[in-house]
């Protein structure tokens, strides 16, 4: 009888989180791989249209605009993303004073709304009176079309979610840099190994967990770009069209299109499945 | 200078290299500077300025024109008081609501045990695998099927479906070690009364940092908000500003910058106020993007 009732109570705890995760997380799931199956508009019931959806999106020519898009942003964010971070929780760990200053500067941007930094950027970038244009004619150099143009415009997007974003992992790399020993960077140095060496041998292989993670997060997350694109440069801009923008526009913009955009979310989910999978295996052993 | 800590480079050569020392430490200082507050600098400044010395082609660094008044204007014609109250509405039932869902929840699968526990729990953390972005058109259309388009349930409900919180809570529940929990049900306290009575008090930490985060990602959403709120009294300020910026034309600069900074303002008084909780949270493991 004791059981029993534990186990009431227990279920009373938890409906209410069954229901909304049932709700908002498990039946969606299921409703958007069958919707990328079917023909959806808001009149008439839904329709099986096989393999069409599909269809519809691999003869967009936006659709590889936007997988290339993505993945040159992806590439070029962990190019600038991952190893800034990095290099900058090196150096300043190296610091005996104003450490609490750094973290606070870095931090910072993440807590403003990501709005507001994308529309900052904005005029920041506006090649006629931007700030950094003026700043370029300051010391003499070229200016630049900044994400107005074509081979600056994705680099562009990146400097602005990388510099919104670098402080969580640096933060994290630089709590990761204080929990390595002290003498084992004291025995490398006996051994005679200079600094490089003492970074590659020391330093590297105890942060190789962190930095696995990081990359991982950092992957899901950079293939997700909405807002930059979505802001700086809108919605139309084959330049930097990404794989969620174009969601986004099948959706709600130019086709109203559901089917064409849930076909469209469950490639991304594929995709993104692997690394999220990855990732959490990687955290779960870790325990 | 604390010399006892040893890191990449000895103490002893920063000590024997001192001035060096210092002009690198000044170089990353101003590096930092210049790099994450110039821009809030010229943000906050840039809304005194009148519209006319905003647009000119060179950016004055100092305000030559000044009309602090510039934020009441904004606060008044761009409505910004409206659309922080509706944040603020949306971030504040959102924690609430996080908190009386996952915790709970939380508490049953970790110390009740619960027959089929482990499938309710491996269900609700395969999402954590989900990205938001994949759920997004399908969810909508469950909110459009209830009936919570431009209700305050399209944003809090979703938001209770969190796998990070059930985790963490449920990681830290299971370190409560069970002898404190008999001693209680000894002494004739319930299963609930345990919760609110011997594991909500250790649990402090654990909550402050899933209240700050639940904030601050409230706070500081955007897509999702922006496909339920449609109807412009009830958008959050994101969405907002989203909004205002992309009618330029009719939107004065100096007023939108104003909107840029007020917005601004609550996270970063959570931050001064909570930095130590979200900093250590950050780095004690909690692996959130």
């Amino acid at each position: 009888m004791v059981k029993l009732k534990n186990q009431l109570t227990a279920y009373g705890l938890m409906a209410l989180g069954i229901v909304i995760f049932a709700v908002f997380s498990w039946y969606p799931l299921a409703r958007g791989i069958v919707l990328s199956f079917q023909q959806w508009n808001f009149i008439t019931d839904p329709e099986f249209v096989g393999l069409d959806n599909y269809e519809l999106i691999f003869n967009d020519p936006l659709f590889w605009t936007a997988w290339w898009n993505t993945l040159k942003f992806t590439l070029i964010a962990l190019a600038l993303g991952y190893v800034v971070p990095f290099a900058l929780a090196v150096i300043i760990n190296e610091a005996r004073h104003a450490k609490g200053f750094f973290r606070t500067a870095i931090y910072l941007p993440l807590m403003l709304p990501p709005i507001v930094v994308v529309i900052l950027w904005k005029y920041f970038y506006d090649p006629g009176n931007g700030v950094l244009n003026a700043a370029l004619r300051g010391v003499g150099l070229p200016e630049s079309q900044w994400h107005q143009g074509s081979t600056t415009a994705i680099l562009s997007l990146v400097i602005v979610s990388t510099w919104a974003n670098m402080g969580g992992a640096f933060i994290m790399y630089l709590a990761a840099l204080q929990n390595i020993p002290g003498e084992l960077y004291e025995a490398a140095e006996i051994e005679g190994a200079g600094i490089w060496r003492r970074l590659w041998h020391v330093t590297i292989p105890n942060m190789r967990f962190i930095m696995l993670v990081l990359l991982l997060l950092q992957v899901v997350a950079t293939m997700q770009v909405f807002i930059e694109p979505f802001e700086l440069t809108g919605i139309t801009n084959q330049d930097t069209i990404t794989v969620m923008v174009l969601i986004y526009r099948y959706a709600f913009v130019v086709n109203q299109d559901f089917g064409m955009a849930a076909a469209m979310s469950v490639l991304l989910f594929i995709v993104l499945g692997v690394f999220s999978a990855l990732y959490l295996r990687l955290t779960r052993d870790s325990e | 200078m604390e010399s006892d800590v040893r890191t990449l480079i000895s103490p002893i050569l920063l000590k024997r290299h001192k001035v060096l020392y210092f002009a690198t430490l000044t170089f990353f200082v101003l590096l930092f500077a210049v790099v994450f507050f110039f821009p809030l600098y010229w943000m906050i400044t840039g809304a005194v300025k009148d519209p006319q010395e905003l647009i000119q082609p060179t950016p004055t660094l100092i305000p030559e024109s000044f009309y602090p008044g510039t934020y009441l204007d904004a606060w008044r014609e761009l409505k910004i008081g409206k659309f922080l109250l509706n944040t603020a509405m949306y971030a504040g039932g959102a924690w609430i609501l996080q908190l009386l869902v996952d915790v709970p929840a939380a508490y049953a699968l970790s110390k009740l045990r619960p027959w089929g526990g482990k499938l309710v729990l491996g269900a609700m953390l395969a999402t954590l695998m989900l990205p938001m972005t994949a759920l997004l058109i399908p969810a909508y259309l469950v909110v459009t099927n209830l009936g919570l388009l431009n209700t305050p349930w399209a944003i809090w409900l979703p938001a209770a479906a969190n796998a990070f919180n059930i985790y963490v809570l449920k990681r830290f529940f299971d370190q409560i070690p069970k002898d404190l929990l008999d001693a209680a049900e000894i002494d004739g306290a319930g299963k609930i009364r345990m919760l609110w009575s011997v594991v909500l008090p250790l649990s402090r930490p654990v909550l402050a940092v899933v209240s700050i985060l639940a904030i601050i990602g409230a706070w500081k959403d955007f897509l999702w908000p922006l496909l339920v709120l449609q109807e412009e009294g009830t958008r959050n300020i994101s969405v907002a500003l989203h909004y205002m910026a992309g009618t330029s034309g009719v939107t004065p600069f100096n007023q939108m910058l104003a909107g840029l900074v007020i917005a601004s303002v609550p996270m970063i008084v959570v931050f001064v106020l909570f930095q130590r909780h979200i900093l250590s949270g950050l780095s004690a493991g909690g692996m959130k993007g």
